[in-house]
């Protein structure tokens, strides 16, 4: 194969204007925290401190729930298609600012340009234009009689894909006729607050969405607090079960999107050129950062060498690298914390016996990078198989028959997403059928859509977000009480 | 285990000594005694609470027997086609209606109903099996379909049965409401963990016969009668379950719903809390007409997405 050398082509950062410090965005306006203490977002490509944001204290939080309550009244009872215009317009001021967006997501989460520029931005707007439309159309959305909002929504969000994951929590519910208390995650909150400023342009009224910065205890306040009628979430499985005790008794409804280890599931009649490609996005898109990647590679025995060849080949063209350069393929790690993690579980996998190979490539001095790593010789009982490692790590394992596969592939307590490669359809449909996935790629994979449902069987937690399903998590229907 | 003495049956000399029945559970499509050996009596609702059994007292262990042939029959039934599954449902209605006087009679007894009101309660019993028969083959469609994603693609959603389901059935509507809980779990492939009425089992018990002989696969539904609060926390926690149906909560003694959601987080169970509001469960009115959402609350849905091309 070919090898190309590339000059660096790096992305101006003068599009974004960073604050060195944000406040908390309640009611409208940017406010201080009541006693929360500031914490620092870095670069994790250069561990540059990009600004400094303010904590949510139990106070904020209140604030922030009363301002959310008192804005529901009145935006309960616009009409369906005025709360529909101010979506609209929210979309167009991201697709307006669409580079400012991406450049800073690259810059607070570290994900190469190429993807927050082609898939984060654009289809986070896409997200508000398609909600836009449902909010006149609920009678026909087949959601039961008389759908109404919920009333005070809180939404915490994971970091790996920030803005996109606040699009999923907030167009729907804004839709709906809810009100929105969201928290950004601590490491990516920035992309969150220039949302806060689109909210400000649009001139959306104060308090419909609050924005509230802070880590573990901000969310907890928010999800256990006594104004908040749903909860929704997107993180970890251990976080997500503990927010399920927390509301547990109580009338609080609640959608939870969590972890994954998919089966990406590979035949002997496989276009293998394809495949490889499919692999590669399935656990190396942002550089593995995705609750449904595709981290366990199921292939069939007979092509396993073939595919391993071809795989490793193709790992070796990787580009690896500053962020913001709209060559480089795989960015920086979002945190330290991720980094250790991702090291911790890849030496157990060398000691279970497992075999890593990782390309030869260099990485930066600073900041938080680990190189695509490919585990073969992987069994079922290995943790690299059975723990989601959320980073470039690849667990290898074969197949001999269709049901050899389907029981590898759902024997996790997970069940997020799959990916089946094959040339032949009814094996594609009945495969399909089999899996215990909430999604599940045929011939492609890591494919997302405002308007196709997305959520998981068992541990990866219920409820779906996207679509007509979507919707149906924001209301509540049947006789008033 | 009582105490409580009863008079003979005054009553003209019977022609015959009539021949009654020993109630047990129906787990996997037998009907074994409770392993724990053990079992309590039941009496009538009314002024003058009757002697009608001694049912038997389900345990842990029969709990878990019960989640092992449920999660035994779950693929199959799942397999089965819908316009089969909708039969069988028929079924179902068919043979209740052939033992028709025993389950008012039962209900009579049991709920302390009059006759009428309990010839209207299985009535609506009956109906809600054809009801939901006729649903096997349409939620699909009604719940599901193409998603018109921006890009070349083939993308499709369709609704999946969740897997095993636990449910705590009514305390008050012994028949209806055992009914209304258990048919849509099953209808779209689920199986079924249920825990019958404490106070009023005998019902259930005579519907597991009903539906042991209406081809409902073994295993399909399984029926353990005993104390609501002894045996619910098992199935909550149980790690091989995938949700859990809290109606019968409401009024069951020593039970409280949160204890068993907070239980049922563990493996992140899908929960369907008892009617009400706060912390109070209430039975809702079964004489009502069900809506989708018990049938919904036992539903995974999955979306499958594959490249158009030539």
């Amino acid at each position: 194969m070919p090898t190309f050398e590339y000059a660096p082509a790096p992305e101006s950062r003068s599009v974004v204007d960073i604050k060195s410090s944000y406040g908390l965005f309640i009611d409208g306006e940017f406010v201080d925290s009541r006693g929360g203490t500031p914490f620092k977002t870095i670069s994790p490509a250069t561990e540059e401190v990009l600004a400094e944001v303010s904590e949510a204290s139990e106070d904020d939080v209140d604030r922030a729930v009363a301002a959310a309550r008192t804005a529901y009244r009145s935006w309960s009872r616009l009409t369906g298609a005025d709360r529909g215009k101010y979506l609209f317009r929210i979309a167009r001021i991201m697709q307006e600012r669409a580079r400012e967006f991406a450049v800073l997501e690259s810059l607070d989460n570290g994900k190469p340009i190429k993807e927050s520029r082609d898939v984060d931005v654009p289809i986070a707007a896409a997200h508000f234009f398609y909600h836009a439309g449902w909010a006149d159309k609920l009678a026909y959305a087949s959601l039961g009689d008389n759908p109404r909002p919920h009333g005070v929504v809180g939404q915490v969000i994971p970091w790996n894909f920030p803005l996109l994951m606040l699009a999923w929590k907030i167009a729907p519910a804004l839709a709906t006729g809810n009100t929105v208390v969201l928290k950004p995650a601590e490491t990516t909150p920035l992309t969150a607050l220039l949302f806060a400023e689109v909210c400000q342009q649009a001139d959306l009224p104060p308090g419909v969405v609050n924005i509230i910065t802070g880590a573990g205890t901000t969310g907890q306040a928010l999800v256990g607090h006594e104004g908040v009628d749903k909860v929704a979430f997107t993180g970890s499985t251990a976080v997500g079960k503990a927010i399920a005790r927390t509301i547990a008794g109580s009338r609080k409804k609640a959608t939870l999107e969590l972890g994954g280890k998919a089966a990406n599931i590979v035949f002997d009649d496989a276009p293998l050129d394809q495949a490889v490609e499919g692999i590669v996005n399935g656990i190396f898109f942002n550089q593995g950062h995705v609750c449904c990647a595709g981290s366990r590679l199921l292939v069939q025995e007979s092509i396993a060498e073939e595919v391993e060849a071809k795989l490793k080949a193709r790992l070796a063209t990787l580009r690896v690298g500053d962020p913001l350069d709209k060559n480089t393929d795989i960015g920086a790690i979002n945190s330290r914390e991720q980094l250790d993690r991702i090291n911790t579980l890849v030496k157990v996998g060398e000691e279970e016996g497992a075999v890593r190979w990782a390309p030869e490539c260099e990485l930066p001095a600073n900041g938080f990078w680990f190189r695509p790593t490919v585990f073969t010789g992987v069994s079922q009982t290995h943790r690299i198989a059975q723990e989601e490692i959320f980073g470039p790590v690849l667990s290898v394992l074969t197949f001999r028959t269709p049901g050899e596969a389907v029981a590898k592939a759902n024997n996790t307590p997970y069940g997020l997403s799959a990916g089946i490669w094959t040339e032949k359809g009814s094996r594609i449909l009945w495969m399909a059928d089999q899996l215990k996935a909430g999604v599940v790629w045929a011939n492609t994979f890591n494919k997302f859509d405002p308007a196709s449902p997305f959520g998981g069987y068992k541990e990866s937690g219920y409820g779906r977000e996207g679509g007509r399903h979507g919707l149906s998590a924001y209301v509540t229907t049947g006789a008033t009480k | 285990m009582s105490t409580t003495t009863r008079k003979p049956a005054k009553s003209a000399a019977p022609s015959r000594v009539d021949v009654r029945k020993t109630y047990k559970l129906y787990i996997g499509g037998k009907f074994p005694r409770s392993e724990s050996g053990r079992s309590y009596e039941v009496f009538s609702t009314g002024r003058s609470p009757k002697f009608l059994a001694n049912a038997a007292q389900g345990s842990r262990k029969d709990a878990r027997d019960a989640v092992v042939a449920a999660r035994k029959a779950q693929s199959g039934w799942a397999g089965a086609t819908a316009y089969n599954r909708g039969q069988v449902l028929y079924r179902v209605a068919e043979v209740m209606e052939s033992r028709r006087s025993q389950f008012v009679a039962e209900v009579q007894a049991a709920e302390g109903l009059t006759a009428a009101r309990a010839e209207a309660n299985v009535s609506a019993a009956i109906d809600r099996w054809v009801w939901y028969a006729g649903w096997s083959d349409k939620f699909a469609q009604v719940l599901g379909g193409a998603n018109p994603v921006a890009g070349p693609f083939f993308n499709l959603s369709s609704p999946e049965p969740t897997g095993v389901v636990a449910a705590l059935a009514p305390q008050g509507s012994s028949l209806l409401g055992l009914v209304s809980v258990v048919a849509p779990i099953i209808v779209s492939g689920n199986t079924a963990v249920v825990l019958a009425s404490q106070e009023r089992p005998v019902p259930a018990i005579t519907l597991a016969e009903a539906l042991a002989t209406s081809d409902v696969p073994g295993g399909v539904v399984n029926l353990i009668t005993g104390v609501t609060s002894e045996v619910a926390p098992w199935l909550a926690s149980h790690r091989d379950v995938n949700a859990i149906d809290l109606t019968g909560a409401a009024d069951a003694p020593d039970v409280v719903w949160g204890d068993l959601e907070r239980a049922a987080a563990d493996n992140l169970k899908r929960v369907l809390r008892p009617a009400g509001s706060g912390v109070t469960a209430v039975e809702p009115d079964f004489t009502a007409e069900p809506g989708l959402e018990r049938l919904e609350a036992f539903l995974e849905t999955k979306t499958v997405w594959h490249p158009k091309g030539i």
